[in-house]
């Protein structure tokens, strides 16, 4: 399925801003994803599975912070980080 | 001195023959070299534009291994590696981090400082983080470990600081040091939890506070709590270490195991409040420091806006101040990684400000010329020797 990347993380994907990964999980899919962009997934989740703090990863329209949530070949996957600080 | 500034493509980074000077900022790192004479300088960069580059270090035994601790706005820590003096970067396969399913769930927030390990042991680095875990790389830094018996010590939530109770930038784990002399005998100082020492190649670790003062607690004296902000050990005599404290300036002579404070012979209008504390890298008895004000709410700039670093030639007992060439007046901190010297006769000594300068004296602080300004916040300085130089 496509995930569309935010630019601070895109140095992993050639600056692609939208890559194909794949799972049955957020979990899962995320895991292909560094698979795929190795050292991607650290990034934006920590060593205890937490998403990181001001960053989104949203299945369609819904933000998720549960990396168990089921996603299907139709979802799509949108990774957001917050700009905000100075 | 004259600065030539070299910005664009990695391919334009300059290495002249004389010292060279890593420089981590808020917004990126860049590499300063000078000539032999130490005259002409360089500044290329910026590196990583944007991102956090809290520590720059080149591994003194290879000359060749250059780390940079880095964070990314919200993105997790990392760490990238150059052999090429920064030509080209990769990221360690395996950054720094506690272990999965960590019994106090810490997650690391930021990688803060950069150790190379005993020279008998190449490739061996260690990393000091935020919380104040301890990490180890056998590897030349491309993939870490946590180092468990500091993480995992039955002490450690004594000993440590939460992230949330703690200062803005976080408590951190720095100044690790490796006894030249023994690989197994390791120092590393907390903000805030004090001063700590391993003998055993770090299976178990006791404080190292004694003589040391915590005013900010209701007993000064606490076994551990204190707030060193940068410990030194000198390599010619490895039985002495300094340490500049949030409460003041101190040396210690091993094996005994007691703090004197030797900054009570600063002026006392100056006082002994500071980050960074530098040693003469031939002579024991010689150190600098750049003292900050830290009356009132802690300014943390310069006592009365004039900035000056003081020297003591022996080892404490006295000291002099060093402001030739440095401005009149001015407002900016000097942090604990942000002070360093090179190895050249006599000695060159350098500190980056949070106003983006760097300020050199080749006359071991007798007079000061600014060397590099408009940067963004300076967060570490360390001098480099590679090995190759183009």
């Amino acid at each position: 399925m496509k995930v569309r990347i935010p630019t601070p993380l895109r140095s992993y994907t050639q600056q692609l801003p939208v890559v194909e990964a794949d799972g049955d999980t957020v979990a899962a899919l995320l895991a292909d994803l560094d698979r795929r962009h190795p050292g991607i997934r650290f990034r934006m989740v920590d060593e205890q599975d937490r998403v990181r703090k001001h960053m989104k990863v949203f299945v369609n329209d819904e933000a998720v912070r549960d990396l168990s949530t089921p996603v299907t070949e139709r979802d799509e996957i949108t990774i957001m980080q917050a700009l905000s600080g100075g | 001195m004259t600065t030539a500034y070299v910005t664009g493509a990695d391919d334009s980074v300059r290495v002249g023959d004389g010292p060279v000077l890593l420089v981590g900022t808020r917004k990126g790192a860049w590499l300063l070299s000078a000539d032999a004479k130490r005259a002409a300088w360089t500044l290329c960069g910026p590196m990583f534009l944007g991102h956090i580059a809290q520590h720059v270090v080149l591994d003194p035994r290879d000359r060749a291994t250059m780390l940079v601790a880095m964070r990314t706005g919200h993105l997790g820590p990392t760490v990238y590696r150059s052999t090429d003096l920064g030509r080209s970067w990769s990221e360690a396969t395996r950054p720094p981090a506690f272990a999965a399913g960590d019994r106090l769930a810490r997650s690391l927030n930021a990688v803060f400082w950069l150790s190379p390990g005993h020279a008998s042991e190449p490739g061996v680095w260690f990393a000091g983080g935020s919380p104040q875990g301890l990490f180890r790389s056998d590897d030349g830094g491309d993939t870490w470990e946590p180092f468990t018996g500091w993480n995992d010590h039955p002490m450690w939530e004594t000993w440590c600081e939460w992230p949330e109770e703690n200062t803005p930038d976080g408590s951190m784990l720095h100044s690790v040091i490796v006894d030249p002399r023994d690989s197994a005998h390791l120092y590393l100082g907390l903000s805030g939890g004090g001063v700590f020492e391993s003998t055993d190649a770090g299976l178990d670790w006791h404080p190292l506070n004694a003589g040391s003062v915590a005013t900010f607690f209701p007993d000064p004296e606490p076994e551990f709590g204190h707030d060193p902000h940068c410990v030194r050990l000198h390599p010619l005599r490895p039985d002495r270490l300094y340490q500049q404290n949030h409460c003041g300036i101190y040396r210690m002579e091993r094996p005994e195991g007691r703090w004197i404070r030797i900054g009570d012979n600063m002026p006392r209008d100056v006082g002994d409040i500071g980050f960074p504390i530098e040693l003469h890298p031939g002579d024991p008895d010689t150190a600098w420091v750049f003292p900050m004000d830290g009356t009132d709410v802690w300014p943390r700039t310069s006592p009365d806006g004039k900035p000056a670093v003081y020297v003591t030639r022996d080892a404490g007992e006295s000291w002099a101040r060093c402001d030739a060439g440095l401005p009149e007046r001015a407002w900016f901190t000097v942090k604990r990684q942000a002070m360093t010297v090179d190895h050249n006769d006599p000695v060159g000594v350098y500190f980056g400000t949070t106003s983006g300068e760097i300020w050199a004296s080749t006359d071991e602080g007798a007079s000061w010329e600014r060397i590099a300004e408009h940067l963004p916040e300076i967060y570490s300085v360390e001098h480099a020797d590679p090995a190759r130089r183009a």
